[in-house]
């Protein structure tokens, strides 16, 4: 397999608060074999200002592509927010002309263009369509045969599935496939791909902890012993 | 639960053009295929714990062009965009979408809530949507991190300089 490069993507919720995620996710993709070059530089996928601005969101994402089609690299995101905006504008404005020369206008001001010549992906889609499962399998040292885990995707890696084509929203198999790869039990549970609740922190906290609570108790009920989520908001609730 | 009670409609308050306005607009294009199943509703977590949030009598109102009373409505913003209603609408109606389209409606009123313009402002400083404290950044040197890549203040005010939004989100957090 030729050697493979991707340009990391680290979103604003890993470097605030999850280190740990960071820490882990470059070890693994070290281990298998995948060089990580950094951003030259940043800025947020844009997804906190859809609700706002739909064309703020569609700048910022494009921002960040057109910085990656200069690196000549695809972008691997750990957040699957990030991952989930990055995809779906980068298909918008790859099938849609006129809205690529829309927003064209806006990144010339600073200098940049969106061209359409990258993809971004999620880790997780990373570690399976191109790492491969059995790599992954024959990297594991110390099979976690004994553990019992729930798993929590988050929303948008999955929905809408119209823009992002990854997985099954309705049963979404990669996260469960890559826990039991590590020899862990990875246990169903009610309402596995409901929403956590943390968007609506800071609008309606009563709501946004009722989701959470809901989701805990679920995953209490199957006796998993840790919630295994690759969602940054989610693991903040 | 029982679905919010509205007040009833008068006339003077429909906009019929209304409509037309958010299905030419991105995500908004389905909105008037919209036959009020209610999947979107009965799918919605929120509007599972909420007693006045219902996606199905927002796109209701958008239909029929209760424009300010829509744009006006605090409820608009309970939505966590998680897009159940979206991928399980049989209509192929773009729901939470549809719903973001209105509340960049609200916004461009002004009608910006706090949270927002907090974000905004910390982005459009250094790139972040959180200020990421001084101790974090140093903190990655001793966990053989790499440096955060930085934001560039100026080429993103630049690229968002002609956006309409922008003039409620300047001299925020400076």
């Amino acid at each position: 397999m030729a050697e493979q490069e991707y340009l990391m993507f680290l979103g604003c919720a890993i470097p605030y608060r999850v280190s740990a995620y960071e820490i882990s996710a470059r070890k693994v993709l070290k281990k298998l074999g995948v060089k990580i070059v950094e951003m030259p530089e940043f800025n947020c996928c844009g997804l906190p200002l859809d609700p706002i601005s739909h064309e703020t969101m569609l700048i910022l994402a494009a921002r960040n592509l057109a910085m990656a089609e200069q690196k000549g690299l695809d972008i691997v995101a750990l957040c699957p927010g990030c991952a989930g905006t990055l995809k779906k504008v980068n298909k918008m404005l790859k099938e849609d002309k006129a809205l690529r020369e829309e927003i064209n206008k806006h990144l010339r001001e600073a200098g940049l263009e969106f061209k359409g010549t990258v993809n971004a992906k999620h880790i997780i889609q990373v570690l399976i369509e191109d790492v491969g499962l059995e790599k992954i399998k024959n990297a594991v040292v110390n099979p976690l045969t004994k553990v019992k885990v729930a798993e929590h995707n988050g929303c948008h890696i999955l929905r809408p599935k119209e823009y992002i084509g990854f997985d099954d929203p309705e049963d979404p198999k990669t996260l469960k496939t890559l826990i039991e790869a590590t020899g862990a039990t990875c246990l169903d549970y009610l309402d596995e791909t409901q929403c956590c609740g943390a968007p609506s922190v800071g609008v309606n906290d009563k709501i946004a902890l009722a989701l959470a609570r809901d989701k805990l108790r679920h995953i209490k009920k199957v006796d998993a012993q840790a919630l295994i989520t690759i969602c940054l908001l989610s693991h903040h609730v | 639960m029982v679905e919010a009670t509205q007040k009833s409609i008068k006339a003077s308050e429909i906009n019929p053009k209304f409509k037309y306005e958010i299905s030419k607009m991105h995500g908004g294009e389905k909105l008037m295929r919209c036959f009020q199943c209610g999947t979107c509703t009965s799918d919605c977590p929120i509007a599972e714990f909420s007693d006045t949030y219902r996606p199905r009598q927002i796109i209701r109102m958008a239909q029929l062009g209760l424009k300010d009373r829509v744009l006006k409505s605090d409820t608009l913003w309970l939505c966590a965009a998680c897009f159940t209603c979206t991928d399980r609408c049989p209509q192929g109606v773009e729901v939470a979408s549809v719903i973001r389209v209105l509340r960049n409606l609200a916004a461009e009123q002004g009608n910006v809530p706090q949270v927002f313009k907090d974000q905004a402002a910390s982005i459009l400083a250094d790139g972040y949507a959180y200020r990421i404290p001084e101790l974090r950044v140093k903190k990655r040197e001793t966990l053989g991190l790499p440096p955060l890549p930085k934001g560039n203040a100026e080429s993103i005010r630049k690229s968002l300089r002609d956006v309409g939004i922008m003039r409620y989100l300047e001299k925020k957090g400076e």
